[in-house]
């Protein structure tokens, strides 16, 4: 073919056709697209593929060992009035994520709306909600190696499940660190307008980026360590 | 094609603020952030009300999607980003489905390997002779 594949002028290519146009550019693969969103995306599929080989590895030590594996349900319950609650501490902190997730969407949203005070505030909540995630994590941790569940042992079962678990809950958590320190450093920069001045509030929607990852990869974990 | 017909249906959104980046009304992030909410707790229900066998599996990956589909395709805006980014971001971890195929071969090959080779002692209480 030796028309190029262009977008007539004012309109603009769609689906295949402009993945296609956009690809087969010199030079810039992501037309329009912030390169700092770019680069995040691709930060993140590349993350992706860590969790996965995580979750991967978990699967298969899982199925392959032939001693029982430990229940989460009971190993992950909580004591509430002499009532054991079943995952009860995981699903609070499933929660706590979403919600943070939601107010990180929201200030995605008044920064685009280049509301500073609302942008910093929800920023602060998102950091706020993210450091308390680490808590109970520390303290899920605390309670499980006072049980005795160490990497290469645990008291209920196949010795794979501790190092499953501090490997995958670990390296999400260092993410969720990470993410709070990201959060409140892009905060303080909002608060004191740095964007304001550049007008350009997508510095807050990659930040924003990042958290979401955080969120999606423990809805996996979620689903495939604590319910499997 | 027609390319003017498709554009105005894909792109309502950005028209208003353009330059501005992703700009949505707030309710949409409302309504997802209910909406991972119920499926949270419906996926919390699934342990709580002891699901065991197929139905558990169905259920827990089918909450599973449905919450990482919101999440990425409103939360991370990937419903309104350009197909290119689309595509390079969303086809690649599709490969796993190999990885995760193999691996899954390759375990029932070493738990059968192990019930042969270690026996069926590996299974439970040790039988005694030890």
């Amino acid at each position: 073919m030796a028309d190029q594949v262009t977008a007539e002028p004012g309109k603009e290519l769609q689906g295949l056709e402009s993945f296609v146009a956009d690809w087969s550019s010199d030079q810039e693969a992501f037309k329009k697209v912030h390169w700092g969103k770019a680069m995040m995306w691709i930060f993140l599929l590349s993350d992706t593929f860590v969790f996965s080989c995580f979750l991967t590895s978990y699967m298969t030590v899982r199925s392959s060992t032939t001693i029982p594996w430990p229940n989460p349900s009971t190993v992950f319950a909580l004591n509430l009035g002499g009532v054991e609650v079943p995952l009860l501490l995981i699903a609070i902190m499933t929660f706590d994520l979403i919600t943070s997730s939601g107010t990180m969407a929201l200030a995605v949203n008044y920064g685009y709306r280049r509301d500073r005070t609302k942008t910093f505030w929800l920023m602060l909540a998102t950091a706020a909600f993210g450091a308390a995630f680490v808590s109970m994590q520390a303290f899920e941790w605390t309670k499980l190696i006072l049980e005795g569940v160490r990497p290469w042992q645990n008291p209920w079962g196949a010795p794979q499940f501790g190092s499953c678990f501090f490997m995958i809950t670990g390296f999400h958590g260092l993410h969720v660190s990470i993410g709070v320190i990201y959060l409140l450093t892009i905060a303080f920069k909002v608060k004191r307008g740095d964007y304001e001045r550049r007008g350009n509030y997508e510095v807050v929607e990659i930040a924003g980026l990042y958290w979401h990852f955080v969120d999606l990869v423990w809805v996996f974990i979620f689903a495939f360590f604590y319910l499997w | 094609m027609d390319h003017g017909h498709a554009a105005s249906q894909a792109i309502p959104q950005q028209a208003p603020d353009k330059a501005h980046g992703q700009q949505h009304p707030l309710g949409i992030y409302f309504a997802i952030w209910g909406l991972l909410f119920v499926l949270s707790t419906f996926s919390y229900l699934v342990d709580y009300f002891e699901f065991h066998g197929l139905a558990r599996w169905l259920l827990i990956l089918l909450f599973m999607w449905l919450k990482a589909g919101l999440i990425v395709a409103v939360f991370m805006h990937m419903k309104w980003e350009r197909s290119p980014l689309m595509y390079a971001i969303l086809v690649p971890p599709l490969l796993l489905g190999v990885l995760v195929t193999l691996m899954s071969i390759e375990s029932n090959y070493t738990f059968w390997t192990r019930i042969i080779f270690f026996g069926l002692r590996s299974l439970g209480p040790p039988p005694g002779v030890l």
